[in-house]
């Protein structure tokens, strides 16, 4: 058990346990900011100013009877919530969200903040990304109800049909990076251009980080993409015959996707731990502050934009989204080989 | 550690059990799913070969072998719900007339 | 070593458990647990690259395709005319006789493929990089990867002109 083994193993639960807070402060987040931009209160009673008030929902949900419809297959019923949780978990095991520490001299060497670190990484982020289609779409169908199975095919649709523009995004930035590993992206971004433009990809890639965004906000069915899980529309969508910790699980997997579509968005267009006036070593606080301006991004858009109906999603996903992330690539393309030579 | 033979055995009982499947089962979804065991069958050889010359063209071929299945899996299941929609029933022994 | 037996073992079970449910979506679920397998073989045989692909196409993409039009044709089970009780496997007459020329297949195919090539361990060689492949992917093989592309856009023709409802006229 050397002192590297023993910091990687705290380093795992660490990240585990600081996704399950991020879910917990993300519903407190979206609570208030929906209040705040609806120019009313929000929870306040539960706690000073409300902040308790994750703590009384989780164990709310904890209470609640665990149902399962009579005619639901049993054994889809149950794992559908557990492949959306564990993936998205997963994805964010590849996540760099520091630079190499070794915990104030205590390590031999300096370790990798970032669970895992592998040189396809971006790639791994979107092969989970991909798994997590098979959470809903068995959830859609093992309840066996209609509300159900519409709200699963059609989520299950709008993830694959923008999986498409989100890939071609992640490409353009890989063409400017000239690496797979989020890690070595990240670290091409260091620095400044005339001492104060940090050297983010975003002033690279403007239109791919906003092609990225919003394939990614479609990818984790949110506002204004989340129609399968409208509850005007569709009752609730995949997850109506879901109550308590499977209910729990999959409102989890929501916001851990979202907070990995943002991690990685710092990562590749926002320039990662790197920013001024800290030290390389405290480099997590800028990440965390971008992380944060992204999720806070997300939640505005919910509460101020109406949803797409589902056509018009699938259209736009279709016609708009994917021929503009084609185009970028190709503008990318050539701008790299007129600047290379 | 696993040698050349040892991948190319697994290979070998992937693609029998993919074979099989096609043989033995009487439901046109269950006979894709074991063409598919057997495409993988023969990308698991290729990239094993590929590993053992040292070159990357086995991963390349891999590339080529999973664009195809992609391709034949689409039309493949576009024919199952065209021949579903007419009988109603996915046993290939169901469709026994010449005509339509 | 254990890990190879650990994925082997696990795409060899799945794939027997695929051909052997009933149920379709079952057998798409095991599939791809044999893909998953499949693609941690592909890690301990230095191909990364082949790994996450196998996963982003296979797994995520093409077994999407089958659950959609299993859940939509919703016919759980086939129908025969033999008794529905009596495992698919077990049924007397052409089933045994399919059953009996895959035994033949392998024994053929073993014998096959440990002939003549060198059977023994991998030379030691670095994990191929994805640099290499795309290298070699745009100069030797570039006329096929463009073909493939047509090949594509023939299947997305045909299989939407296939699975198309004839409209009113």
């Amino acid at each position: 058990m050397t002192p590297l083994l023993v910091a990687q193993i705290v380093l795992t639960l660490f990240v585990f346990f600081m996704l399950l807070n991020s879910a917990a402060v993300m519903v407190y987040v979206e609570r208030k900011v929906a209040a705040l931009l609806q120019q009313r209160l929000g929870p306040y009673l539960v706690g000073p100013k409300g902040l308790l008030q994750p703590l009384a929902d989780v164990i709310k949900l904890m209470f609640k009877e665990e149902l399962r419809p009579k005619a639901a297959d049993a054994f889809l019923f149950a794992l559908a919530p557990i492949i959306a949780a564990t993936c998205a978990f997963a994805a964010f095991a590849v996540v760099p969200f520091g630079a190499d520490t070794t915990l104030f001299g205590w390590l031999p060497s300096a370790m990798h903040l970032q669970v895992a670190e592998v040189n396809v990484a971006v790639l791994v982020v979107f092969a989970i990304a991909s798994m997590s289609v098979y959470g809903i779409v068995l959830a859609g169908w093992s309840s066996n109800s209609k509300y159900s199975l519409l709200g699963g095919l059609r989520a299950s649709a709008q993830m694959i049909s923008y999986e498409l523009s989100y890939g071609l995004a992640l490409a353009s930035v890989l063409l400017i990076g000239n690496s797979l590993s989020l890690r070595e992206l990240v670290n091409g971004q260091a620095g400044t251009w005339l001492g104060v433009i940090p050297r983010w990809y975003l002033f690279l890639q403007p239109v791919g980080f906003v092609i990225y965004l919003t394939a990614g906000i479609a990818e984790t069915n949110r506002a204004p993409f989340d129609f399968p899980e409208a509850e005007q529309e569709l009752v609730a969508g995949y997850h109506t015959e879901y109550s308590s910790m499977s209910f729990a699980m999959f409102f989890l997997a929501e916001y851990i996707n979202m907070v990995t579509v943002s991690a990685v968005a710092t990562d590749l267009f926002l320039g990662g731990w790197h920013g001024p006036f800290l030290p390389e070593s405290l480099g997590w606080i800028w990440f965390l502050l971008k992380v944060s301006a992204i999720l806070f991004f997300y939640v505005w858009m919910r509460w101020t934009l109406p949803r797409y109906r589902y056509d018009q999603l699938m259209a736009f996903g279709w016609k708009v989204l994917l021929p503009l992330a084609v185009v970028n690539l190709l503008v990318t393309a050539a701008g790299v080989l007129y600047f290379a030579t | 550690m696993p040698t050349l033979g040892n991948y190319l055995l697994l290979s070998a009982i992937l693609f029998a059990i993919g074979t099989a499947g096609v043989f033995v089962r009487r439901n046109l979804i269950t006979i894709l799913l074991s063409i598919e065991i057997m495409l993988n069958a023969v990308n698991l050889t290729f990239v094993a070969f590929g590993r053992a010359l040292g070159s990357a063209d086995g991963q390349i071929i891999v590339f080529f072998v999973m664009t195809v299945a992609a391709a034949e899996a689409a039309v493949g299941l576009a024919i199952i719900i065209a021949l579903f929609r007419h009988k109603e029933s996915l046993n290939p022994d169901s469709f026994t007339s010449l005509r339509w | 070593m254990t890990l190879f037996y650990i994925f082997a073992a696990v795409a060899i079970l799945a794939s027997l458990l695929v051909i052997g449910q009933r149920n379709p979506i079952y057998s798409v679920l095991l599939l791809i647990a044999s893909f998953g397998a499949l693609s941690g073989l592909y890690v301990l045989l230095d191909a990364p690259f082949v790994a996450v692909i196998q996963i982003v196409v296979y797994a995520g993409a093409i077994m999407v395709l089958f659950l959609f039009v299993v859940m939509l044709l919703n016919a759980p089970h086939e129908d025969t005319e033999y008794d529905e009780r009596v495992h698919p496997l077990l049924r007397p007459g052409p089933m045994r006789f399919g059953a009996a020329l895959a035994v033949g297949l392998l024994v053929e195919l073993v014998w096959a493929l440990t002939r003549g090539t060198d059977t023994g361990d991998f030379p030691d060689a670095s994990v191929s990089s994805v640099a290499a492949i795309g290298q070699s992917l745009f100069t030797d093989y570039a006329f096929a990867f463009e073909v493939t592309s047509i090949l594509i856009l023939v299947a997305m023709v045909g299989a939407v002109v296939l699975a198309r409802r004839e409209g009113p006229r």
